[in-house]
Parts: C-alpha cells; structure tokens; sequence
C-alpha cells in the first residue's frame, strides 16, 4: 500500500445531492498527480518520510538547487514540495505517482492548510472574550480588560491579547470524502476545509 | 493558481496575447470545475416561473419502504437562488391552516414542477400574502402568450 496522502489545491465550495436526494455541503479539492520525489529513511536521514512533488511549473522557476533535486529523482519541475509521514505497513518508491483514489469514498480524512490572514485582530475576535458593556458610559466596548495581576509586575508569556490572526497552518481532522473524481483529478470533501480558495492542501488519513 | 503582480498583468494586457501561459490558466479551469459539478446535476429542463405563479409541485416521498409521488400545489410566494441553490417557497391553505413549503428546483426529490396559473405581480417575493385570507388574497391572473418569470 502507498502513502495515504495527497497534496491538493483548494478550488471552492459547492453541494451536491446525495443518493437519498439530501442536499451535502461540499470542499471541492483538485488533488495531485503527486510524485514521490525522495523517500527519506530511518538509516539515511534518521526518519521515515515520503516527499510529495504537487504541480508543473517552468524549471526556470526552480533554483540551480532545487532542479538538482528533482532532476536526481527524475521529476519534472514542481511548484510545491511536502513531507508526509510512512506508516506502517506502506511502502513508496520514488517517481510513483498518487493519485486521488488513495482515498475511497466515505472515508475520513485531515486536512491541512494555511487559515485566511485576519490581520491585527482584537481579543473579541482573536480569542472569544465577551467584551464589555456597549452602552451606560462603559467605555469598555471590546477591551481586553485586565492582562494579569499586579504584582508580578510584568505579563506573562502566552497571555491572550490582540495580535496577528490567521494565515497560520490548520489541520481539520474528521472530514469525510463524499466523491472521488479520478477522470478530474478531484476530492468532494463534506464541509469546509481550512484555507482561502486556490490555497495548497495536504490530505491524509485520519489519524484518530 | 497565480496571483500575478498587477504591473506585471497591466504589461501583459499592452503587448496583448503574450506570455499567458502558467498564470492564468489555472485559475479558468478551476473556476470551471465547480460550474461543471453544478451544471451536471441540473435538470435539464424546468419551466420559467416566479413569485406569484400556482405551482403543482410533484414530490418523491418514500412511505414505508416504498416511493409514491405527492402533490403539492399553491401559489409560489418567492424564488431565490440561481443554478444548483435554486429554491422556491409554494404556499397553500390547507384545512384553513397555512401550509408553505421550500423546494430545492433541481433537487431529484422534486420530481417535476408545473405551472398552472400565472399571476400579474408587482414584487418578486409575496410575503404579504401570509397575512391575507381569502378574497384579499387573490391574485390577477396574466394572460399572456409571453412566458412568465425568467
């Protein structure tokens, strides 16, 4: 058995009719054809990997380096570049190619992919807080209030406060496939998957 | 997918059919995709109606094991949606109650849809039918050879 994995793009959402005439909200995924292009070993680099090459580009793209690396595996350029983990019990070989029927309808699968940049954004929508009172002279609309006790004199590490949110790697575990498409080269995935449209995702077994 | 810097796509544009070839082409075929799934579950052909219309919807429903068609008529009070979302609310009065349902057009559930009556309407959504009980609930009949609606 191959590596249950696939690297993919994010086309966009839609819903479909399910055999009992139910409507299905559905993550279109527009995954691989991946190639294997390393496969690292526990003796030779200390753990088991599969590298995933996803997506034709121009070799004029690449670094002198990176056509070095592919060019030694016998891939043709690639866009995206991902390690996935080897199981046990899966074997790889580099230049196989995978396909989207590594997955089987109705299975369940995680999904990574980098979460839409919110930019600064306060407590209220960075961490949950309920905020203050918006009227009777509160002046505390969406505050963070207190950021810790006074006498330590200082605020400890990993206090929730405003900052950067989003464009951060999420992994979605869970999710069901509701349709292969081999011909396209599509992933019907029940639900939303994390990431903007056109965004890289990587598809793997559940791991729960 | 590519998002090409604008200076980038604004000189491909003056030298006019240049060097397409890895930016946008991509994007198209993705955006295509979903119009392909979309388009293939579509019916093929469903009459033109709008808000207003007395509809005769036939519904597939499944009673102990078996499948029987049921109608369901009365008077359209609001389409929304396009392509594969395309929904429509029927409402009829039944037993002195008021019944509405909402029908997804293309849904294979919905078996087929007739148009019995057209209406002169000046709104598309007829939500102040719900508070109108019998003759202030009428509705002008349009006589027309025109096809009604979209």
């Amino acid at each position: 058995m191959s590596v249950k994995a696939i690297l993919g793009k994010k086309v966009g959402m839609t819903q479909i009719f399910d055999a009992e005439g139910r409507v299905v909200p559905v993550t279109v995924l527009a995954c691989g054809p991946c190639i294997v292009t390393q496969v690292k070993t526990v003796d030779k680099d200390g753990y088991s990997a599969a590298q995933l090459g996803f997506e034709d580009i121009k070799e004029t793209r690449l670094t002198r380096p990176e056509q070095g690396h592919l060019a030694k595996a016998g891939v043709r350029p690639k866009r995206f570049l991902r390690e996935v983990e080897i199981q046990e019990g899966q074997s790889v070989t580099v230049g196989q190619e995978i396909k989207a029927d590594v997955f089987a309808e109705g299975e369940k699968v995680q999904i990574a992919g980098t979460s839409k940049g919110k930019g600064f954004a306060g407590v209220m929508k960075r961490h949950g807080f309920h905020g203050g009172e918006m009227t009777h002279g509160s002046m505390i609309h969406r505050k963070p209030m207190s950021a810790g006790a006074t006498d330590p004199a200082r605020v400890f590490k990993g206090t929730k406060r405003p900052g950067r949110m989003g464009n951060e790697r999420v992994t979605q575990q869970g999710l069901k496939v509701v349709q292969v498409d081999l011909d396209r080269n599509l992933l019907l995935i029940k639900g939303a998957v994390p990431g903007a449209n056109g965004g890289l995702v990587l598809v793997q077994k559940s791991h729960h | 997918m590519v998002f090409e810097p604008v200076s980038r796509a604004l000189a491909r544009r003056k030298t006019a059919g240049g060097c397409a070839e890895e930016t946008n082409e991509g994007f198209n075929q993705m955006a295509n995709v979903i119009t392909d799934i979309e388009s293939a579950q579509k019916k093929e052909s469903v009459p033109a109606f709008r808000g207003g219309d007395t509809l005769r919807v036939h519904v597939k429903v499944v009673e102990g094991g078996k499948e029987r068609i049921q109608i369901f008529e009365g008077v359209s009070l609001a389409r929304r949606g396009e392509g594969i979302r395309d929904t429509v609310v029927v409402r009829k009065v039944s037993n002195g109650v008021g019944v509405e349902r909402t029908f997804l057009v293309h849904s294979p559930r919905v078996d087929k849809i007739e148009v019995m009556r057209r209406a002169k309407v000046r709104r598309a959504k007829l939500y102040y039918l719900r508070s109108r009980v019998g003759k202030a609930a009428r509705l002008k009949e349009l006589r027309t050879d025109q096809p009604a609606g979209k």
